[in-house]
């Protein structure tokens, strides 16, 4: 819902597989928002009804999915062209680990011996601006806001925005900006929930929905 | 001028595929996939291939996969960028062949599969991308900072069968596809010795429009058709 208001109107978005395609569900009617699937279509739109699905036709997680007025279909040579090419504007990702530095890991945990990369590596790096989608801390209570990613790396240098439960954190040269913290949340619960150190915004906000 | 040799039946149309052949698979999350070309070849039991495809994590809701070929145990080495499903829940024949050392793997980001793909059929002899620069995917590969962007180099892949889906077809092999069926079968089509388009319709030639037509038949060598 939080991410939604920071796609603008007539930007170009993918969407990860998982918690990221929810994001489709909250762009208000007013804006027109194109998101991009690694399936091969530029127009995705809302999810169908179970009767109009059409077996010809899904998003990256195999999803059903609709298109809309005005979509295209492109082969996996163009859809990838046009991640790598730059053209996307946004894409939000889920995440294992982001680092100080912007670097994501969001593909394999350690441990599992076989994952998938599918068109993440391209996508983290294709794409002009990288928000991360994820917990901010994991089942466990580990922290997933690290130093350094001791996960395996999607990409390098690229995360943007990080956006979790508790707070919206921006990837900057000078360190990670705290600029939004949740309902209920300090800025000091949240550094303590986060291993790098962080820089309070000036304008240190609530999240609003 | 003659037409593409037209099957109806899909073992006759890969008859010749020998054991050890490098193939490649079209289709992406159980759309698009050559299905009675894939369980043709399962029939066959042809083995030791080498298998090129973006996704063999099986299970689209029942859909044939290119992992009907790895549970029968014909495949010796699969590249692909999407091998195991998301959910850690089940082993898959994969998972176990590749823990057993029966099986090799090499995983490919799935834009660089798509390039590699593309550029054996173009004639490209490499070419250096970014993805995954900096990452394990750069291992044993040459870095090269190319206008300030660190970027790694990747070779083609090319096959001795590629086994792709269509909508439609013409009797000169022209082919056009539906919706996001389309994936990886059109510069699969490019990239083999030997294309084999299973489609759902064979149409009359010029029937098709020129404009839309997606592969054009010289890449496509032989047809399987299920109606027409």
């Amino acid at each position: 819902m939080r991410i939604a208001r920071e796609l603008p109107d007539g930007a170009y978005v993918n969407l990860g597989i998982g918690q990221p395609t929810l994001v489709a569900n909250y762009v208000p009617p007013e804006k027109q928002v194109f998101f991009h699937a690694e399936s091969g279509v530029i127009g995705v739109g809302p999810m169908p009804e179970p009767e109009n699905e059409d077996p010809d036709l899904s998003n990256a997680g195999g999803q059903p999915i609709t298109i809309i007025p005005g979509a295209a279909f492109t082969s996996h040579v163009d859809t990838f062209a046009m991640v790598r090419g730059r053209h996307l504007d946004i894409a939000v990702l889920g995440g294992l680990q982001v680092s100080e530095k912007g670097d994501l890991a969001n593909w394999i945990r350690p441990g599992r011996k076989v994952g998938g990369i599918g068109g993440a590596a391209d996508i983290a790096r294709g794409a002009k601006r990288i928000y991360v989608m994820m917990d901010h801390i994991t089942k466990d209570s580990e922290r997933k806001i690290v130093n350094r990613c001791s996960y395996p790396l999607t990409a390098t240098g690229v995360v943007h925005t990080v956006f979790t439960d508790l707070a919206v954190i921006l990837v900057t040269p000078e360190g990670l900006v705290l600029q939004e913290v949740a309902p209920g949340w300090s800025a000091e619960e949240v550094q303590a929930l986060t291993e790098p150190r962080l820089i309070v915004s000036r304008e240190l906000q609530e999240i609003r929905l | 001028m003659a037409g593409r040799p037209v099957y109806h039946d899909p073992l006759e149309a890969i008859a010749d595929i020998p054991d050890g052949a490098v193939i490649m698979t079209g289709g992406f999350a159980g759309r698009g996939v050559p299905a009675r070309l894939i369980l043709a070849l399962r029939e066959r039991g042809v083995k030791g291939l080498t298998l090129i495809t973006n996704d063999t994590s099986g299970g689209w809701g029942g859909r044939v996969d290119a992992s009907y070929l790895i549970e029968t145990r014909q495949v010796k080495k699969v590249i692909a960028s999407w091998p195991v499903p998301a959910s850690t829940a089940m082993i898959t024949p994969l998972e176990q062949q590749l823990l057993a050392g029966e099986l090799e793997m090499e995983l490919v980001p799935q834009g660089t599969l798509a390039e590699r793909i593309r550029a054996a059929g173009a004639g490209i002899g490499a070419f250096f991308t970014p993805t995954g620069a900096g990452t394990s995917f750069a291992q044993g590969k040459e870095v090269r900072t190319i206008n300030g962007v660190e970027q790694i180099l990747e070779y083609p892949l090319a096959a001795d069968y590629a086994l792709i889906h269509a909508y439609r077809a013409d009797a000169y092999g022209n082919l056009v596809y539906r919706r996001t069926a389309r994936n990886f079968n059109p510069p699969m089509a490019t990239a083999a010795r030997v294309t084999i388009a299973e489609v759902e319709e064979l149409v009359p030639v010029g029937s098709l429009d020129p404009e839309s037509i997606v592969t054009p038949g010289i890449y496509v060598h032989r047809l399987v058709v299920k109606r027409g």
